[in-house]
Protein backbone atom coordinates (compact mmCIF):
# COMPACT_ATOMS: atom_id res chain seq x y z
CA UNK A 1 0.00 0.00 0.00
CA UNK A 2 1.22 3.28 -1.29
CA UNK A 3 0.09 6.76 0.79
CA UNK A 4 0.93 10.50 -0.68
CA UNK A 5 -0.26 12.36 1.62
CA UNK A 6 -0.45 16.13 1.17
CA UNK A 7 2.55 15.93 -1.22
CA UNK A 8 3.55 19.02 -2.67
CA UNK A 9 6.42 20.01 -5.80
CA UNK A 10 7.52 23.42 -6.69
CA UNK A 11 10.15 24.32 -9.21
CA UNK A 12 11.65 27.72 -9.44
CA UNK A 13 10.95 29.97 -12.88
CA UNK A 14 11.21 33.11 -14.38
CA UNK A 15 7.57 34.22 -12.98
CA UNK A 16 8.85 33.36 -9.48
CA UNK A 17 7.44 30.19 -8.13
CA UNK A 18 5.60 27.51 -9.81
CA UNK A 19 3.91 24.77 -8.15
CA UNK A 20 3.75 21.69 -10.21
CA UNK A 21 2.12 19.39 -8.12
CA UNK A 22 -0.44 20.98 -4.97
CA UNK A 23 -1.96 18.44 -1.66
CA UNK A 24 -2.21 15.14 -3.56
CA UNK A 25 -3.80 12.84 -1.76
CA UNK A 26 -3.99 9.24 -2.62
CA UNK A 27 -3.93 5.81 -1.83
CA UNK A 28 -2.40 2.97 -3.87
CA UNK A 29 -3.67 -0.62 -2.53
CA UNK A 30 -2.18 -3.74 -2.81
CA UNK A 31 -3.33 -6.13 -5.80
CA UNK A 32 -4.36 -3.17 -8.02
CA UNK A 33 -3.83 -1.66 -11.29
CA UNK A 34 -3.75 2.09 -11.37
CA UNK A 35 -3.73 4.50 -14.51
CA UNK A 36 -2.82 7.95 -13.87
CA UNK A 37 -4.40 9.93 -16.58
CA UNK A 38 -4.77 13.67 -17.49
CA UNK A 39 -3.79 16.85 -19.44
CA UNK A 40 0.13 17.16 -20.83
CA UNK A 41 1.57 19.43 -18.46
CA UNK A 42 -0.78 17.91 -15.31
CA UNK A 43 2.09 16.55 -13.01
CA UNK A 44 1.40 13.22 -14.24
CA UNK A 45 5.10 12.33 -14.46
CA UNK A 46 6.80 14.87 -11.76
CA UNK A 47 4.55 12.53 -9.07
CA UNK A 48 5.74 8.63 -11.01
CA UNK A 49 9.42 10.54 -10.33
CA UNK A 50 8.38 11.72 -6.23
CA UNK A 51 7.42 8.14 -5.76
CA UNK A 52 10.82 6.70 -7.15
CA UNK A 53 13.01 9.78 -5.24
CA UNK A 54 14.31 11.07 -8.16
CA UNK A 55 12.35 14.43 -7.53
CA UNK A 56 12.08 16.00 -3.74
CA UNK A 57 8.66 17.06 -2.68
CA UNK A 58 8.79 20.82 -1.39
CA UNK A 59 6.23 19.41 1.36
CA UNK A 60 3.94 16.15 2.37
CA UNK A 61 4.76 12.48 3.24
CA UNK A 62 5.44 9.54 1.08
CA UNK A 63 3.98 5.91 2.83
CA UNK A 64 5.09 2.66 1.28
CA UNK A 65 4.08 -0.46 3.39
CA UNK A 66 4.07 1.48 6.47
CA UNK A 67 7.73 2.79 5.83
CA UNK A 68 7.88 6.53 5.91
CA UNK A 69 10.36 7.02 2.23
CA UNK A 70 9.89 10.72 1.89
CA UNK A 71 13.56 11.43 2.88
CA UNK A 72 14.85 8.11 1.44
CA UNK A 73 16.69 8.42 -2.09
CA UNK A 74 16.32 6.14 -5.02
CA UNK A 75 18.68 3.01 -3.95
CA UNK A 76 16.42 2.95 -0.72
CA UNK A 77 13.11 2.80 -2.35
CA UNK A 78 14.31 0.66 -4.64
CA UNK A 79 15.32 -2.12 -1.75
CA UNK A 80 11.88 -1.21 -0.34
CA UNK A 81 9.93 -2.87 -3.65
CA UNK A 82 9.57 0.16 -5.93
CA UNK A 83 10.05 -0.13 -9.70
CA UNK A 84 10.54 2.48 -11.68
CA UNK A 85 9.83 2.11 -16.17
CA UNK A 86 11.39 5.55 -17.66
CA UNK A 87 9.30 7.16 -20.59
CA UNK A 88 12.89 7.88 -22.26
CA UNK A 89 15.01 5.14 -21.64
CA UNK A 90 18.91 5.74 -20.77
CA UNK A 91 21.14 4.80 -23.24
CA UNK A 92 24.67 3.06 -21.86
CA UNK A 93 27.88 2.29 -23.67
CA UNK A 94 28.89 -0.67 -23.27
CA UNK A 95 26.19 -2.03 -20.51
CA UNK A 96 24.59 -5.80 -22.62
CA UNK A 97 21.27 -6.02 -22.35
CA UNK A 98 21.51 -9.23 -20.47
CA UNK A 99 23.82 -6.94 -18.28
CA UNK A 100 20.88 -4.93 -17.22
CA UNK A 101 18.32 -7.53 -16.98
CA UNK A 102 20.72 -9.17 -14.44
CA UNK A 103 21.21 -6.12 -12.82
CA UNK A 104 17.68 -6.12 -12.36
CA UNK A 105 16.80 -9.19 -10.96
CA UNK A 106 19.73 -8.60 -8.47
CA UNK A 107 20.64 -12.46 -9.12
CA UNK A 108 22.57 -14.13 -11.90
CA UNK A 109 20.03 -15.21 -14.35
CA UNK A 110 20.66 -17.64 -17.02
CA UNK A 111 20.56 -16.34 -20.50
CA UNK A 112 17.17 -18.75 -21.30
CA UNK A 113 15.81 -17.02 -17.84
CA UNK A 114 16.68 -13.57 -18.90
CA UNK A 115 15.43 -14.09 -22.16
CA UNK A 116 12.20 -14.64 -21.09
CA UNK A 117 12.00 -10.86 -20.18
CA UNK A 118 13.16 -10.21 -23.51
CA UNK A 119 9.96 -12.32 -24.95
CA UNK A 120 7.72 -11.28 -23.10
CA UNK A 121 7.68 -7.53 -24.55
CA UNK A 122 7.90 -9.04 -27.98
CA UNK A 123 11.57 -8.94 -28.68
CA UNK A 124 13.44 -12.18 -30.15
CA UNK A 125 15.66 -12.63 -27.16
CA UNK A 126 18.78 -14.58 -28.83
CA UNK A 127 19.13 -11.58 -31.17
CA UNK A 128 19.28 -8.76 -28.19
CA UNK A 129 20.49 -10.55 -25.46
CA UNK A 130 24.55 -9.79 -25.73
CA UNK A 131 23.39 -6.02 -27.63
CA UNK A 132 25.18 -3.28 -26.08
CA UNK A 133 22.13 -0.36 -24.78
CA UNK A 134 23.58 2.11 -26.98
CA UNK A 135 22.25 3.75 -29.78
CA UNK A 136 22.53 1.08 -32.24
CA UNK A 137 19.47 0.31 -30.26
CA UNK A 138 15.80 2.54 -32.14
CA UNK A 139 13.49 4.28 -29.44
CA UNK A 140 10.84 1.36 -29.54
CA UNK A 141 13.63 -1.15 -28.81
CA UNK A 142 14.96 0.19 -26.07
CA UNK A 143 11.26 1.38 -24.31
CA UNK A 144 11.05 -2.28 -24.82
CA UNK A 145 14.04 -3.34 -23.22
CA UNK A 146 13.27 -0.90 -20.56
CA UNK A 147 9.84 -2.37 -19.77
CA UNK A 148 11.82 -5.81 -19.79
CA UNK A 149 14.34 -4.82 -17.08
CA UNK A 150 11.53 -4.04 -14.88
CA UNK A 151 9.58 -7.02 -15.14
CA UNK A 152 12.72 -8.87 -13.79
CA UNK A 153 12.83 -6.73 -10.49
CA UNK A 154 9.42 -8.39 -9.62
CA UNK A 155 8.90 -4.87 -7.25
CA UNK A 156 5.72 -4.80 -4.93
CA UNK A 157 4.90 -1.90 -6.81
CA UNK A 158 6.04 -0.83 -10.47
CA UNK A 159 5.79 2.26 -11.76
CA UNK A 160 5.60 3.07 -16.06
CA UNK A 161 5.80 6.00 -17.01
CA UNK A 162 4.21 6.48 -20.37
CA UNK A 163 4.88 3.09 -21.52
CA UNK A 164 3.52 3.34 -24.75
CA UNK A 165 5.59 6.09 -25.74
CA UNK A 166 7.76 5.96 -28.85
CA UNK A 167 6.37 2.28 -29.49
CA UNK A 168 4.41 1.28 -32.93
CA UNK A 169 1.69 -0.39 -32.74
CA UNK A 170 1.88 -3.94 -32.61
CA UNK A 171 4.15 -3.70 -29.44
CA UNK A 172 1.83 -1.78 -27.64
CA UNK A 173 -0.57 -3.96 -28.43
CA UNK A 174 2.26 -6.49 -26.55
CA UNK A 175 2.40 -4.60 -23.73
CA UNK A 176 -1.50 -4.63 -22.73
CA UNK A 177 -1.10 -8.46 -22.68
CA UNK A 178 2.08 -7.89 -20.70
CA UNK A 179 0.24 -5.63 -17.91
CA UNK A 180 -3.03 -8.06 -18.32
CA UNK A 181 -0.70 -11.08 -17.67
CA UNK A 182 1.20 -8.80 -14.61
CA UNK A 183 -1.99 -8.27 -12.83
CA UNK A 184 -3.15 -12.26 -13.10
CA UNK A 185 -0.26 -12.66 -11.54
CA UNK A 186 0.19 -10.11 -8.76
CA UNK A 187 -1.64 -10.57 -5.37
CA UNK A 188 0.16 -8.35 -2.83
CA UNK A 189 1.80 -6.15 -5.92
CA UNK A 190 0.10 -3.31 -7.67
CA UNK A 191 0.77 -1.51 -10.75
CA UNK A 192 0.82 1.91 -11.61
CA UNK A 193 0.51 3.53 -15.19
CA UNK A 194 0.85 6.52 -16.70
CA UNK A 195 -0.63 6.86 -20.11
CA UNK A 196 -3.71 8.74 -21.54
CA UNK A 197 -4.23 5.60 -24.37
CA UNK A 198 -7.54 4.74 -23.87
CA UNK A 199 -7.02 1.16 -24.29
CA UNK A 200 -4.32 1.63 -21.01
CA UNK A 201 -6.83 3.17 -19.41
CA UNK A 202 -9.30 -0.09 -20.26
CA UNK A 203 -7.60 -2.67 -18.06
CA UNK A 204 -7.21 -0.12 -15.53
CA UNK A 205 -8.91 -1.05 -12.03
CA UNK A 206 -8.90 2.61 -10.78
CA UNK A 207 -8.19 5.68 -12.79
CA UNK A 208 -6.47 8.65 -11.08
CA UNK A 209 -7.01 12.19 -13.39
CA UNK A 210 -4.59 14.92 -12.75
CA UNK A 211 -5.05 18.23 -14.07
CA UNK A 212 -3.56 21.27 -13.21
CA UNK A 213 -1.31 19.63 -10.09
CA UNK A 214 -4.37 18.74 -8.27
CA UNK A 215 -6.59 15.30 -8.27
CA UNK A 216 -9.18 16.52 -10.72
CA UNK A 217 -10.82 13.10 -9.83
CA UNK A 218 -10.55 9.17 -9.06
CA UNK A 219 -12.35 6.00 -8.70
CA UNK A 220 -13.01 3.02 -10.35
CA UNK A 221 -12.92 2.61 -13.88
CA UNK A 222 -16.42 2.52 -14.40
CA UNK A 223 -17.15 5.13 -12.83
CA UNK A 224 -14.06 7.48 -14.11
CA UNK A 225 -13.44 6.42 -17.83
CA UNK A 226 -16.82 7.29 -19.25
CA UNK A 227 -16.41 10.93 -18.34
CA UNK A 228 -12.98 11.03 -20.06
CA UNK A 229 -13.74 9.83 -23.59
CA UNK A 230 -13.57 12.14 -26.03
CA UNK A 231 -10.74 14.29 -23.85
CA UNK A 232 -7.16 14.39 -24.03
CA UNK A 233 -7.01 11.77 -21.33
CA UNK A 234 -8.12 9.40 -23.28
CA UNK A 235 -6.65 9.11 -26.31
CA UNK A 236 -7.66 6.58 -28.98
CA UNK A 237 -4.57 4.25 -30.08
CA UNK A 238 -4.08 5.34 -33.40
CA UNK A 239 -3.16 9.00 -31.86
CA UNK A 240 0.05 9.36 -29.83
CA UNK A 241 1.21 5.56 -31.28
CA UNK A 242 3.74 5.30 -34.00
CA UNK A 243 1.49 4.26 -36.83
CA UNK A 244 1.86 -0.03 -37.95
CA UNK A 245 0.59 -1.09 -41.35
CA UNK A 246 -2.53 -1.99 -39.75
CA UNK A 247 -3.23 1.21 -38.38
CA UNK B 1 57.86 -23.69 -14.46
CA UNK B 2 58.28 -22.65 -10.91
CA UNK B 3 56.32 -19.21 -10.08
CA UNK B 4 55.87 -17.06 -6.87
CA UNK B 5 52.35 -16.05 -5.71
CA UNK B 6 53.43 -12.70 -6.95
CA UNK B 7 54.73 -13.82 -10.77
CA UNK B 8 51.56 -16.40 -10.69
CA UNK B 9 49.19 -13.54 -9.82
CA UNK B 10 50.74 -11.04 -12.66
CA UNK B 11 50.46 -13.92 -15.15
CA UNK B 12 47.01 -14.34 -14.22
CA UNK B 13 46.16 -10.53 -15.00
CA UNK B 14 47.75 -9.56 -18.04
CA UNK B 15 47.23 -13.32 -19.65
CA UNK B 16 44.58 -14.96 -17.83
CA UNK B 17 47.55 -17.58 -17.16
CA UNK B 18 47.47 -20.23 -14.08
CA UNK B 19 50.12 -22.31 -15.85
CA UNK B 20 52.36 -22.85 -19.05
CA UNK B 21 49.98 -21.83 -21.72
CA UNK B 22 49.74 -24.96 -25.08
CA UNK B 23 51.30 -23.43 -28.17
CA UNK B 24 54.21 -21.33 -28.20
CA UNK B 25 55.36 -19.49 -25.47
CA UNK B 26 58.20 -17.29 -23.80
CA UNK B 27 57.50 -15.97 -20.02
CA UNK B 28 59.84 -13.12 -19.00
CA UNK B 29 60.41 -12.72 -15.58
CA UNK B 30 62.58 -9.82 -14.29
CA UNK B 31 64.68 -9.25 -17.22
CA UNK B 32 65.47 -13.04 -17.66
CA UNK B 33 62.98 -15.80 -19.49
CA UNK B 34 61.89 -18.54 -17.41
CA UNK B 35 60.02 -20.14 -19.78
CA UNK B 36 60.05 -21.05 -23.71
CA UNK B 37 58.37 -23.17 -26.29
CA UNK B 38 58.30 -23.65 -29.98
CA UNK B 39 56.28 -25.26 -31.96
CA UNK B 40 56.48 -26.81 -35.41
CA UNK B 41 55.07 -23.25 -36.89
CA UNK B 42 56.14 -21.15 -34.33
CA UNK B 43 59.71 -20.62 -33.71
CA UNK B 44 60.77 -18.43 -30.92
CA UNK B 45 64.27 -17.17 -31.09
CA UNK B 46 66.65 -14.98 -28.47
CA UNK B 47 68.21 -12.36 -30.39
CA UNK B 48 71.89 -12.59 -30.51
CA UNK B 49 72.66 -9.51 -28.34
CA UNK B 50 70.17 -10.93 -25.76
CA UNK B 51 67.81 -7.67 -26.50
CA UNK B 52 64.57 -9.44 -27.23
CA UNK B 53 63.01 -12.16 -29.03
CA UNK B 54 62.28 -12.99 -33.06
CA UNK B 55 58.84 -14.61 -33.03
CA UNK B 56 58.85 -16.47 -37.51
CA UNK B 57 55.25 -17.87 -37.81
CA UNK B 58 55.38 -20.28 -41.31
CA UNK B 59 53.17 -18.95 -44.17
CA UNK B 60 49.75 -21.07 -43.49
CA UNK B 61 49.86 -21.73 -39.72
CA UNK B 62 46.10 -21.54 -38.75
CA UNK B 63 44.68 -21.45 -35.28
CA UNK B 64 48.00 -21.37 -33.31
CA UNK B 65 48.25 -19.14 -30.14
CA UNK B 66 51.84 -16.97 -29.11
CA UNK B 67 52.27 -15.74 -25.63
CA UNK B 68 54.81 -13.73 -24.53
CA UNK B 69 53.78 -12.43 -21.56
CA UNK B 70 56.14 -10.08 -19.50
CA UNK B 71 56.11 -9.73 -15.14
CA UNK B 72 58.63 -7.82 -12.90
CA UNK B 73 58.60 -8.20 -9.13
CA UNK B 74 61.55 -6.36 -8.33
CA UNK B 75 61.83 -3.08 -7.54
CA UNK B 76 64.03 -0.82 -9.87
CA UNK B 77 64.28 -2.82 -12.49
CA UNK B 78 64.64 -0.93 -15.89
CA UNK B 79 64.53 -2.54 -19.08
CA UNK B 80 63.94 -2.29 -23.07
CA UNK B 81 63.30 -5.35 -24.85
CA UNK B 82 62.76 -5.99 -28.64
CA UNK B 83 60.09 -8.15 -29.97
CA UNK B 84 59.85 -8.65 -33.51
CA UNK B 85 56.58 -10.36 -35.03
CA UNK B 86 57.34 -12.18 -38.96
CA UNK B 87 53.79 -13.74 -39.87
CA UNK B 88 53.79 -15.54 -42.94
CA UNK B 89 51.68 -15.45 -45.83
CA UNK B 90 48.43 -16.54 -45.17
CA UNK B 91 48.75 -17.31 -41.51
CA UNK B 92 46.13 -17.01 -38.30
CA UNK B 93 47.16 -16.42 -35.19
CA UNK B 94 46.37 -15.18 -32.15
CA UNK B 95 49.56 -13.37 -29.88
CA UNK B 96 49.05 -12.43 -26.24
CA UNK B 97 51.36 -9.95 -24.86
CA UNK B 98 50.94 -8.09 -21.76
CA UNK B 99 53.58 -7.02 -18.58
CA UNK B 100 52.63 -6.51 -14.91
CA UNK B 101 54.88 -5.03 -12.82
CA UNK B 102 54.76 -5.14 -9.09
CA UNK B 103 56.72 -2.78 -7.23
CA UNK B 104 56.55 -2.84 -3.50
CA UNK B 105 59.94 -0.91 -3.05
CA UNK B 106 60.80 2.48 -3.45
CA UNK B 107 62.59 2.99 -7.20
CA UNK B 108 60.75 3.24 -10.20
CA UNK B 109 60.31 -0.22 -12.38
CA UNK B 110 60.31 0.27 -16.10
CA UNK B 111 59.60 -1.97 -18.92
CA UNK B 112 59.35 -0.73 -22.26
CA UNK B 113 58.56 -2.88 -25.16
CA UNK B 114 59.48 -2.71 -28.72
CA UNK B 115 57.03 -5.01 -30.90
CA UNK B 116 57.46 -5.03 -34.28
CA UNK B 117 54.83 -6.92 -36.67
CA UNK B 118 56.00 -7.76 -40.17
CA UNK B 119 52.44 -9.21 -41.42
CA UNK B 120 53.16 -10.71 -44.59
CA UNK B 121 49.65 -11.13 -47.59
CA UNK B 122 46.33 -12.68 -46.27
CA UNK B 123 47.54 -13.00 -42.69
CA UNK B 124 45.54 -12.53 -40.05
CA UNK B 125 46.75 -11.52 -36.32
CA UNK B 126 44.78 -10.90 -33.64
CA UNK B 127 46.72 -9.14 -31.25
CA UNK B 128 45.95 -9.10 -27.17
CA UNK B 129 48.20 -6.61 -24.49
CA UNK B 130 47.30 -6.00 -21.01
CA UNK B 131 49.08 -3.98 -19.12
CA UNK B 132 48.70 -3.68 -14.86
CA UNK B 133 50.63 -2.73 -12.07
CA UNK B 134 49.83 -3.90 -8.40
CA UNK B 135 52.55 -3.23 -5.46
CA UNK B 136 52.61 -0.18 -2.15
CA UNK B 137 55.67 1.02 -2.95
CA UNK B 138 56.32 4.54 -3.53
CA UNK B 139 58.78 3.50 -7.02
CA UNK B 140 56.64 4.30 -10.12
CA UNK B 141 55.53 1.39 -12.54
CA UNK B 142 56.05 2.69 -16.09
CA UNK B 143 55.57 1.19 -18.97
CA UNK B 144 56.25 2.53 -22.19
CA UNK B 145 55.19 0.09 -25.27
CA UNK B 146 55.91 0.58 -28.73
CA UNK B 147 54.32 -0.91 -31.73
CA UNK B 148 55.20 -0.77 -34.96
CA UNK B 149 52.90 -2.53 -37.80
CA UNK B 150 53.69 -3.17 -41.23
CA UNK B 151 50.85 -4.72 -43.26
CA UNK B 152 51.11 -6.49 -46.35
CA UNK B 153 48.55 -6.85 -49.03
CA UNK B 154 44.86 -7.89 -47.69
CA UNK B 155 46.40 -8.90 -44.08
CA UNK B 156 44.35 -8.44 -41.57
CA UNK B 157 45.28 -7.52 -37.72
CA UNK B 158 43.34 -6.83 -34.72
CA UNK B 159 44.68 -5.21 -31.50
CA UNK B 160 43.26 -5.19 -28.05
CA UNK B 161 45.10 -3.27 -25.89
CA UNK B 162 44.18 -2.65 -22.39
CA UNK B 163 45.78 -0.79 -19.17
CA UNK B 164 42.78 -1.08 -16.03
CA UNK B 165 44.59 -0.38 -13.39
CA UNK B 166 47.66 0.43 -11.37
CA UNK B 167 50.26 1.75 -14.38
CA UNK B 168 52.12 5.56 -13.23
CA UNK B 169 53.17 6.57 -15.96
CA UNK B 170 52.62 5.24 -19.63
CA UNK B 171 53.76 6.32 -23.02
CA UNK B 172 51.86 3.83 -25.67
CA UNK B 173 53.16 4.82 -29.11
CA UNK B 174 51.95 3.25 -32.25
CA UNK B 175 52.50 3.18 -35.75
CA UNK B 176 51.31 1.32 -38.75
CA UNK B 177 51.91 1.38 -42.55
CA UNK B 178 48.74 -0.50 -44.64
CA UNK B 179 49.48 -2.10 -48.11
CA UNK B 180 46.39 -2.16 -50.36
CA UNK B 181 43.55 -4.16 -49.12
CA UNK B 182 44.77 -4.89 -45.40
CA UNK B 183 42.35 -3.84 -42.53
CA UNK B 184 43.73 -2.70 -38.63
CA UNK B 185 41.45 -2.67 -36.38
CA UNK B 186 41.99 -1.58 -32.53
CA UNK B 187 40.28 -1.27 -29.28
CA UNK B 188 41.84 0.62 -26.84
CA UNK B 189 40.83 0.46 -23.00
CA UNK B 190 42.35 2.74 -20.69
CA UNK B 191 41.83 3.54 -17.12
CA UNK B 192 43.81 6.02 -14.76
CA UNK B 193 43.46 6.58 -11.08
CA UNK B 194 45.32 8.39 -8.53
CA UNK B 195 48.38 10.96 -9.83
CA UNK B 196 48.87 8.48 -12.93
CA UNK B 197 49.37 9.86 -16.50
CA UNK B 198 49.45 7.96 -19.38
CA UNK B 199 49.46 9.33 -23.12
CA UNK B 200 48.51 7.36 -26.36
CA UNK B 201 49.37 8.20 -29.61
CA UNK B 202 48.32 6.63 -32.60
CA UNK B 203 49.61 7.38 -36.40
CA UNK B 204 48.17 4.81 -38.93
CA UNK B 205 49.54 5.39 -42.68
CA UNK B 206 46.85 4.03 -45.07
CA UNK B 207 49.02 3.49 -48.14
CA UNK B 208 47.37 1.24 -50.23
CA UNK B 209 43.74 1.34 -52.36
CA UNK B 210 41.13 0.03 -50.27
CA UNK B 211 43.12 -0.35 -46.84
CA UNK B 212 41.30 0.65 -43.97
CA UNK B 213 41.73 0.72 -40.48
CA UNK B 214 39.13 1.43 -37.39
CA UNK B 215 40.65 2.75 -34.33
CA UNK B 216 38.52 3.16 -31.20
CA UNK B 217 40.02 4.13 -27.45
CA UNK B 218 38.08 4.53 -24.74
CA UNK B 219 39.02 6.30 -21.65
CA UNK B 220 38.40 6.59 -17.76
CA UNK B 221 40.54 9.26 -16.05
CA UNK B 222 39.43 9.28 -12.32
CA UNK B 223 41.13 11.37 -8.86
CA UNK B 224 43.61 13.45 -10.31
CA UNK B 225 45.19 11.79 -13.48
CA UNK B 226 45.74 12.66 -16.94
CA UNK B 227 45.12 11.35 -20.18
CA UNK B 228 46.41 12.21 -23.26
CA UNK B 229 44.98 10.40 -27.01
CA UNK B 230 46.68 11.82 -30.22
CA UNK B 231 44.60 9.17 -32.68
CA UNK B 232 45.69 10.26 -36.38
CA UNK B 233 45.03 8.78 -39.68
CA UNK B 234 47.13 9.42 -42.83
CA UNK B 235 44.97 8.50 -46.23
CA UNK B 236 47.53 8.35 -48.91
CA UNK B 237 45.56 6.00 -51.18
CA UNK B 238 41.18 5.49 -52.06
CA UNK B 239 41.29 4.01 -48.36
CA UNK B 240 38.99 4.27 -45.31
CA UNK B 241 39.58 5.14 -42.10
CA UNK B 242 37.60 5.87 -39.27
CA UNK B 243 39.35 7.19 -35.17
CA UNK B 244 37.00 7.08 -31.77
CA UNK B 245 38.15 8.69 -28.51
CA UNK B 246 35.50 8.58 -25.92
CA UNK B 247 36.27 9.89 -22.80
CA UNK B 248 34.41 9.18 -19.33
CA UNK B 249 36.31 12.13 -17.07
CA UNK B 250 35.52 12.09 -13.15
CA UNK B 251 36.99 13.78 -9.94
CA UNK B 252 40.01 15.68 -10.69
CA UNK B 253 41.01 13.90 -13.68
CA UNK B 254 41.81 15.57 -17.01
CA UNK B 255 41.56 14.53 -20.59
CA UNK B 256 43.64 16.07 -23.77
CA UNK B 257 41.77 14.22 -27.14
CA UNK B 258 44.00 15.43 -30.03
CA UNK B 259 41.90 13.28 -33.35
CA UNK B 260 43.55 14.34 -36.67
CA UNK B 261 43.19 13.18 -39.89
CA UNK B 262 45.25 13.63 -42.79
CA UNK B 263 44.10 13.28 -46.78
CA UNK B 264 46.40 12.83 -49.04
CA UNK B 265 44.70 11.26 -52.03
CA UNK B 266 41.10 12.62 -53.34
CA UNK B 267 39.10 9.62 -52.74
CA UNK B 268 40.70 8.82 -49.32
CA UNK B 269 37.29 8.57 -46.61
CA UNK B 270 38.27 9.76 -43.27
CA UNK B 271 36.12 9.94 -39.96
CA UNK B 272 36.99 10.90 -36.23
CA UNK B 273 34.51 11.49 -33.78
CA UNK B 274 35.77 12.37 -29.94
CA UNK B 275 33.81 13.12 -27.22
CA UNK B 276 34.91 13.67 -23.35
CA UNK B 277 31.89 13.79 -20.82
CA UNK B 278 31.47 12.86 -16.94
CA UNK B 279 29.02 9.56 -16.01
CA UNK B 280 25.60 11.13 -17.31
CA UNK B 281 23.06 11.35 -14.01
CA UNK B 282 20.52 9.88 -15.73
CA UNK B 283 22.39 6.64 -16.18
CA UNK B 284 23.19 7.11 -12.33
CA UNK B 285 19.24 7.14 -11.37
CA UNK B 286 18.22 4.44 -13.63
CA UNK B 287 20.80 1.63 -12.58
CA UNK B 288 19.77 3.32 -8.53
CA UNK B 289 16.10 2.54 -9.60
CA UNK B 290 17.45 -1.36 -9.63
CA UNK B 291 18.75 -0.83 -6.12
CA UNK B 292 22.21 0.22 -6.56
CA UNK B 293 23.76 2.49 -4.81
CA UNK B 294 25.34 5.56 -6.60
CA UNK B 295 29.18 3.71 -6.04
CA UNK B 296 27.57 0.51 -7.12
CA UNK B 297 26.23 2.07 -10.32
CA UNK B 298 29.31 4.16 -11.65
CA UNK B 299 31.56 0.98 -11.22
CA UNK B 300 28.75 -0.87 -13.56
CA UNK B 301 28.76 1.97 -15.89
CA UNK B 302 32.77 1.95 -15.83
CA UNK B 303 33.23 -1.55 -16.09
CA UNK B 304 30.86 -1.62 -19.17
CA UNK B 305 32.46 1.26 -20.90
CA UNK B 306 35.67 -0.53 -20.45
CA UNK B 307 34.47 -3.98 -21.50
Amino acid sequence: MLKIQDLSFGVNSDDGQKEILRNINLEIPDGKLIVITGPNGGGKSTLAKLIAGIEKPSSGRIVFDDNDITDMNVTERARLGIGFAFQQPVRFKGLKVIDLIRLAAGKKLTVVEACTYLSAVGLCAREYIDREVNSSLSGGELKRIEIATVLARKTKLTIFDEPEAGIDLWSFSNLIEVFQQQREEMKDRSIMIISHQERILNIADEIIVLNSGRVDNKGDREAVLPGLIGTSSAVQTCRGIKKGADC
Amino acid sequence: MDLNNIQKYLLKEIADLSGAPSGAYNIRSDSQSIARQSTENVDIIPKENGSGIDIFVKPGTKGESVHIPVVMTKSGLKETVYNDFYIGEGADVEIVAGCGIDNCGAHDSQHDGVHRFFVQKNARVKYVEKHYGSGSGKGKRILNPVTEVYMDEDSYVEMEMVQIKGVDDTTRTTTADLKEGAKLVVRERLMTHEEQKAASVYTVNLNGDNSNADIVSRGVARDNSYQKLDLKIVGNAACKGHTECDSIIMDNGKILAVPALEANNVDASLVHEAAIGKIAGEQLIKLMTLGLSESEAEEQIINGFLS
